[in-house]
C-alpha cells in the first residue's frame, strides 16, 4: 500500500507544483510530516545534495523519497508519479499550443499562480529556516549557544556569495568545511 | 538548464527554431511540473511525436534517478559519521541562503500590486501557519486570479461602454 501511496503523493504534487523545486519543499514537508516519511533535517540535507547533483530537484526528490521508504520499486513509483502529469499536460498542450499560449484564461489563471508561488517559497524559507536555527523549538536560551551564532554566521556568508553568483555548488561545500570545523572545534 | 537545451536542439541538431525556445520557456512556466521534464517531453513531441517524448523524457529523468538512488544508498552508511553530521548542520545554513535567493528572483518578476501582494501573503499564512495542503491553495489561487482578471475586465468594459 505504501507503494501506491507513494505513486499517488507525487502524482499529486507534479500536478499541482508551478514554478520550480523550490515551491515543492514546502509540498514536500507537508507530505512527509503527514506519512512520517523523512524527518525535517533530513529534507533540508536533501535539499543540498540535490543541488550539488544535476538534474531536477523534483525527480531528485521523488527517486530519494521513494528509495527511502519504498526501496527501489518505491523509487521508481514515486518518480513516475512526479513525472507523469508533466508529461501527459505538455502532450495535450504541444498540440494546440499557439491557443494555449495566446489564451486569456491561461493568462488570467498565471496571474493568480505566478504570487502564490512567491508565498510558497516563503513558506519553504520559514520551515528551513526554523530547522537550521531552531531544531528543537524556540527556547529562550538558545541565543546563549554558540552553534546558533555558528549558523547565522554560515547563513551570512552564503547569502552575501548566493547574490554574488558563486557557484551553488562551491557555497555547499564552503559551508560543509565550516560545518565540520566548528562542529570539532566547539564540540557541538 | 534552457541555454543547453538552446545550444543542442537548435544549433546542433536543428530540431527546432530559436523562436521555438520562448515558446518552451513559456509554456514550461505555464504548466505544473518541473521544467526539465516539460522542455524535453516538448522538444520530443514536436520533433518525433509520442515516441520523441516518452523518449526524451526518459532520458531526462535517468541521470537523476540513477545518481540519486546511488547516493540514498550511500548516505544511509555515512549518516552515522559525526564529520558528515557536522557538514550538513553547516550547509543546511547554506541551503536557507539558496531558498532566499529562489525567494527574492520570484519576488522581482512578480507584478508588484495589491491584488499580487495580497495573495503571496494570504498563501505564506495558509501553508506556513494554517497548514492547509498546499494543493487547495494552488487551486484556489488559480480560481481567484481567473474571477479577478474577469472582474476587472467586465468593470473595464463597464468605464468604456
Amino acid at each position: 500500500m505504501i507503494l501506491l501511496e507513494l505513486f499517488l503523493i507525487f502524482l499529486k504534487i507534479g500536478a499541482f507544483t508551478f514554478g520550480g523545486g523550490y515551491s515543492m519543499i514546502a509540498m514536500i514537508q507537508y507530505e512527509s510530516e503527514q506519512h512520517g516519511w523523512l524527518s525535517q533535517s533530513e529534507l533540508v540535507d536533501f535539499v543540498a545534495l540535490s543541488e550539488s547533483t544535476p538534474g531536477p530537484l523534483a525527480v531528485n526528490m521523488a527517486t530519494f523519497v521513494g528509495m527511502k521508504t519504498g526501496g527501489l520499486l518505491g523509487a521508481v513509483l514515486a518518480t513516475l508519479g512526479v513525472v507523469l502529469p508533466s508529461f501527459v499536460i505538455i502532450l495535450i498542450i504541444a498540440k494546440c499550443y499557439e491557443r494555449f499560449k495566446s489564451s486569456r484564461t491561461v493568462g488570467a489563471v498565471m496571474s493568480g499562480l505566478k504570487p502564490a508561488v512567491v508565498g510558497m517559497i516563503g513558506t519553504a524559507l520559514l520551515s528551513v529556516g526554523r530547522t537550521v536555527f531552531f531544531p528543537s523549538g524556540l527556547q529562550a536560551d538558545r541565543f546563549t549557544q554558540a552553534s546558533f551564532w555558528v549558523f547565522l554566521g554560515i547563513f551570512a556568508v552564503s547569502a552575501v556569495l548566493v547574490f554574488k553568483k558563486v557557484n551553488p555548488i562551491k557555497i555547499i561545500l564552503l559551508s560543509a568545511a565550516v560545518g565540520i570545523g566548528a562542529g570539532y572545534s566547539l564540540n557541538l | 538548464m534552457i541555454p543547453l537545451i538552446q545550444r543542442e536542439v537548435c544549433d546542433n541538431k536543428k530540431w527546432m527554431k530559436e523562436q521555438d525556445i520562448l515558446d518552451i520557456v513559456a509554456i514550461a512556466e505555464s504548466t505544473p511540473g518541473p521544467i526539465a521534464i516539460n522542455a524535453a517531453t516538448f522538444v520530443g513531441f514536436r520533433t518525433s511525436g509520442f515516441l520523441g517524448a516518452a523518449l526524451a523524457t526518459l532520458g531526462v529523468v535517468l541521470p537523476s534517478f540513477l545518481i540519486i538512488s546511488l547516493i540514498s544508498l550511500v548516505l544511509t552508511e555515512f549518516q552515522s559519521v559525526r564529520a558528515v553530521q557536522y557538514a550538513f548542520m553547516g550547509i543546511r545554513a547554506a541551503v536557507l541562503a539558496l531558498i532566499l535567493k529562489a525567494l527574492w528572483m520570484m519576488f522581482r518578476v512578480s507584478k508588484k500590486n495589491a491584488f499580487s501582494y495580497f495573495i503571496m501573503a494570504a498563501v505564506l499564512v495558509l501553508t506556513a501557519f494554517v497548514k492547509i495542503d498546499a494543493v487547495y491553495v494552488i487551486i484556489g489561487c488559480a480560481l481567484f486570479g481567473l474571477l479577478w482578471t474577469l472582474l476587472m475586465r467586465k468593470g473595464h468594459s463597464d468605464d468604456t461602454a
